[in-house]
């Protein structure tokens, strides 16, 4: 039997350096693994250039045609705002046979018809314009209605502002809030925060899980086991490294946010921060819990990719608005804790700090912290069997 | 010290099996191992061995009974037995990306090793294991006997007070094997550390203080290996042939015969263990010579009552194997031809400069250390690697031109098991005949062989991944002789195998032989060469010694060693080899 006890000192020195060999360890596996500097490093900066350059949902130079019934200066004012506006290409036409001629030879993705009596009843100041819109591609369809509103509205805005009557179009008017906060209508004042969400899911979640199911699988885990360490060191020590290499990615992106596509962050940068960590410790538990589960390198990928990643990407909010989904699937995003992440980063950087917004959401992804790395805690045995 | 260091009393473990199924890991296991040299676990695969030693290292739950280690609990406190003790798993737990020294450093830091204690330490241990030249390198790039050595390396950064090892010589060449007997001589003769060790080699046990034989989850016999193997007294002989007969065939008819409980071929004789029984026709008219007994003789023999008991007295060995169609063609036919055959990967020489010739019928063992090029002029002579020069001739076609027309006629079993392991045992024979081109009636018949000819069919609807070490084995050998090969490659196809699974492989090839099929075998099993009726020894891919095992084993007779193992034989070719490449530099 040992002499005495060793003091509380000395075994918390003795832990803080088991802890730090298992993350200098860990650091060195990330530099020499392929696959995890593929992931950690390669596939977040391809993800930040094919959102950023390729991918966009902006609908810009949508081809449509402007019928003008009756030539006049009113209706010619109505016309130059879509022939000046760099979302559509717009080609006049005389009549609304040669328009709907155009889109059914698919030339055109919508007409806009100003009417034969646009000008009387635009000094009446109930003018109004005819939108219709190619409906094949819906949520295309959608976009540019929109637009087409926004177009006409701000044609009648400027109207109103020189003492002239109003333009309603086909019914409602309606400005989506949306472009409250989009002042320049861009699609990457959206994107950007969604892909914060995806690299950090991706290295949080995706390459935690990875790492822990491979030594579980190449058995180093039996040897590791058998020595001094004890199970909340193993834990900590996956769950530091990839909380700074989440961290990098984070940091990556807030640069690429604001010096390569020019997002602007109207929050502060310290929340900003503060919440990212709390979703990315939310991101490694879910990893950790899922491999310290499955055991398995293909598995635990295959399910986080699925209970991690395509969540985040589809029911998170970052591209499929979710008031627009079905019940059922509004239910279930309320489990996807990325849904609250992806609303304080959309909140941050376009809004600003509103504490109504990131107070209930931060708390919310907190608590998902706290249970995901107790259940993981529990998960973790320094046993076979 | 008289406390044990571990003590196991009616240990109990099940593993759940499938749905309904279950198996007895440990099925009432009582043991006592005390401090003072090196305890041996030995048993056949599922005997329950890698269980026992990950329950001693706090691993594995204790379901049932009680076990001791270090005077501590391990059921309550398997922490505080992993402080104080060294483990050295099967895979060795080795980081492959990391280098050897860091593999070290990170050991020495989970185990709180001083900087003092490192200095005084790591030269010792780098001394022991001859890895000192190679602290920068990569573990992943290191050779098998270095990972092991590495392994142990690391299991002993700080000094444990017991050493748990589960099969660290699987896979492993005989020469590696030997160092890795030589650094746990020297803890046990310096520091005192009691170590436990699993093993399938039989010779190791019998080197050691104490032995424990398990057989199926119970422990058959514990003790001084001497006092194990008194079970076999009396019972041993060594039985020349008669003339004209040779030994492998004698060896073969003995094995089958119920007045015999072992034989195995000897250095051109038979080792026979008798059975308690009569002596009947099979042995009249043979001189028997009563030899000393070896621990494998005793292991033979209580692995057998144990099988017995647990059958039946119905316990038959299966008659020998026979092929539906004996292979045509003359004997002695030259039917493999290799000459000047080179393999290169860059600037890296794998396979030198290598000529033989093997003819119909003959088994032709390869042997040599890991990294000898073995396997590498096995993926040649099958038409995995495209040789680099030299002559390449399987079955009368040029490899270098008509592949397809050689692999046809060549059935291969390869190291790993690479059949299918979410498959069932009938999927996969189907798959497999399928890709062969068989089809219909023809199929059915050939799988019907397969199954009857390795008796697979108790198994037959268990995936492959969750068969008994024995039937991956056999399974994998009935697969490739679906197409009815002329020749069988088989690398290290033994590795890992317990004696009597090993018993019951060679009989098979034995007769596949004597039908007519020409086998190639590599193995790390020296007394295997036995069974062979050529062998060549390889290193550093050359040829170094060709010929009938006989003649290999008298180049081992020197001063020190009158009456030389294959293993000795082997060792002392491969260091003749060494020394004279290296003038200058002692052994």
């Amino acid at each position: 039997m040992t002499a005495a006890a060793p003091s509380r000192r000395s075994r918390l020195t003795a832990k803080a350096r088991r802890i730090l060999a298992l993350i200098r360890k860990e650091g060195r596996q990330v530099v020499r693994d392929p696959s995890s500097f593929a992931i950690g490093v390669v596939l977040p900066l391809m993800l930040i250039l094919l959102f950023g350059y390729a991918m966009s949902l902006d609908v810009k130079h949508v081809p449509v045609a402007v019928v003008i019934d009756e030539p006049s200066a009113n209706a010619s004012e109505m016309a130059a705002s879509f022939l000046l506006s760099p979302y559509f290409d717009a080609h006049i036409t005389s009549s609304m046979a040669a328009a709907e001629a155009l889109m059914q030879a698919e030339q055109v993705d919508g007409i806009v018809r100003i009417p034969a009596d646009f000008a009387r009843r635009a000094a009446q100041g109930d003018a109004s314009v005819q939108i219709l819109v190619h409906g094949v591609d819906g949520n295309r369809a959608r976009i540019i209605e929109v637009y087409a509103e926004a177009a006409v509205a701000q044609a009648g805005a400027r109207r109103e502002a020189e003492g002239q009557g109003a333009v309603a179009t086909g019914g409602q008017a309606v400005v989506e809030s949306q472009l409250w906060f989009n002042n320049a209508n861009d699609s990457r004042y959206f994107l950007v925060p969604g892909l914060i969400v995806l690299i950090i899911t991706l290295i949080g979640a995706f390459m935690t899980s990875m790492v822990v199911a491979r030594e579980w699988e190449r058995g180093t885990f039996e040897a590791l086991f058998v020595t001094p360490v004890r199970t909340d060191e193993i834990l900590v020590g996956k769950i530091v490294p990839y909380f700074l290499l989440g961290m990098g990615g984070l940091l990556l992106c807030m640069l690429s946010a604001k010096f390569l596509f020019e997002v602007p962050i109207r929050g502060s940068i310290v929340i900003l921060t503060g919440v990212s960590m709390l979703y990315l410790l939310v991101s490694v538990a879910t990893g950790l819990l899922i491999s310290s589960s499955l055991k398995s390198q293909f598995l635990s990928s295959q399910v986080t990719l699925v209970a991690t990643f395509m969540p985040a990407l589809m029911l998170s909010g970052f591209i499929y608005d979710l008031r627009s989904v079905p019940l059922a699937v509004q239910i279930i995003s309320y489990i996807v804790p990325a849904r609250y992440y992806v609303s304080l980063l959309q909140t941050l950087f376009l809004a600003g700090d509103v504490w109504s917004v990131i107070l209930p959401n931060a708390a919310l992804l907190a608590a998902a912290a706290v249970l995901l790395l107790a259940l993981t805690r529990r998960a973790t045995r320094k046993s076979l069997g | 010290m008289t406390a044990p260091v571990v003590a196991g009393r009616d240990l109990r473990k099940r593993f759940r099996q499938g749905k309904t199924g279950a198996i007895d890991a440990l099925a009432g296991v009582s043991l006592e191992i005390v401090a003072g040299g090196v305890s041996a676990l030995v048993g056949p695969d599922g005997a329950g061995k890698t269980t026992l030693i990950r329950m001693i290292a706090g691993l594995m739950t204790v379901e049932e009974g009680e076990l001791t280690v270090l005077g501590l609990n391990v059921a309550e406190d398997p922490q505080g037995v992993q402080d104080r003790i060294g483990y050295m798993p099967q895979r060795f737990g080795l980081y492959e990306d990391l280098s050897v020294q860091e593999n070290l450093d990170l050991y020495a830091d989970l185990h709180g090793v001083s900087p003092a204690e490192r200095r005084r330490k790591y030269p010792r241990l780098m001394e022991m294991t001859a890895l000192g030249p190679f602290t920068g390198r990569l573990a992943g790039r290191l050779s098998g006997g270095m990972k092991q050595k590495l392994g142990l390396a690391c299991a002993l950064v700080r000094s444990p007070e017991l050493l748990l090892l589960d099969e660290p010589t699987v896979g492993v060449d005989p020469l590696s094997r030997r160092e890795l007997w030589d650094i746990i001589g020297a803890l046990v003769r310096d520091e005192g550390v009691p170590v436990l060790i699993s093993t399938s080699y039989l010779d190791e046990a019998e080197r050691c203080a104490h032995v424990v034989v398990m057989h199926k989850g119970a422990v058959l016999a514990q003790g001084r290996p001497d006092a194990v193997s008194a079970v076999a007294a009396g019972r041993t002989f060594l039985v020349s042939p008669p003339a004209g007969e040779a030994p492998r065939k004698l060896q073969a008819r003995l094995l089958g015969d119920a007045a015999v409980t072992d034989a195995s071929p000897d250095g051109g004789r038979v080792r026979l263990v008798r059975s308690a029984g009569p002596a009947d026709a099979a042995l009249a008219g043979l001189r028997l010579d009563a030899v000393p007994v070896r621990f494998e003789d005793a292991f033979m023999i209580l692995q057998q009552t144990a099988d017995a008991a647990e059958a039946g007295a119905t316990a038959e060995p299966a008659a020998a194997m026979k092929l539906e169609r004996p292979v045509g063609g003359a004997k002695d036919e030259v039917v493999v031809e290799v000459s000047g055959l080179v393999k290169r990967f860059g600037p890296f020489v794998a396979v030198d400069q290598i000529d033989f010739q093997v003819r119909r019928g003959e088994i032709f063992g390869l042997l040599g250390p890991n990294g000898a090029g073995k396997t590498t002029t096995f993926r040649m002579l099958c038409g995995l690697l495209t040789a680099t020069s030299g002559t390449l001739k399987v079955a009368g076609a040029d490899l270098r031109r008509s592949r397809a027309q050689a692999r046809r006629k060549l059935g291969y079993v390869a190291q790993k098991f690479s059949l299918y392991g979410q498959l069932t045992v009938t999927e996969n024979l189907d798959f497999f005949a399928a890709a062969y081109g068989l089809a219909g009636a023809a199929r059915r018949h050939r799988i019907d062989w397969a199954m009857d000819e390795f008796a697979l069919r108790p198994m037959a609807g268990v995936v492959g991944g969750q068969l008994p070490g024995g039937f991956k084995q056999r399974l994998a050998m009935a697969a490739a002789l679906l197409h009815e090969p002329d020749i069988l490659f088989l690398d290290e196809a033994t590795s890992g195998a317990d004696p009597v699974a090993r018993r019951e492989f060679w009989r098979r090839i034995t007769a596949l032989a004597d039908q007519g099929v020409t086998v190639i075998v590599t193995t790390h099993f020296m007394a295997e060469a036995e069974y062979c009726d050529r062998i060549a020894i390889l290193d550093s891919g050359r040829i170094l010694a060709q010929g009938p095992p006989a003649d290999i084993r008298a180049r081992g007779v020197s001063a020190t060693c009158p009456a030389p193992t294959m293993d000795d034989a082997f060792i002392a070719v491969i260091e003749q080899a060494r020394a004279a490449s290296q003038p200058g530099k002692a052994a």
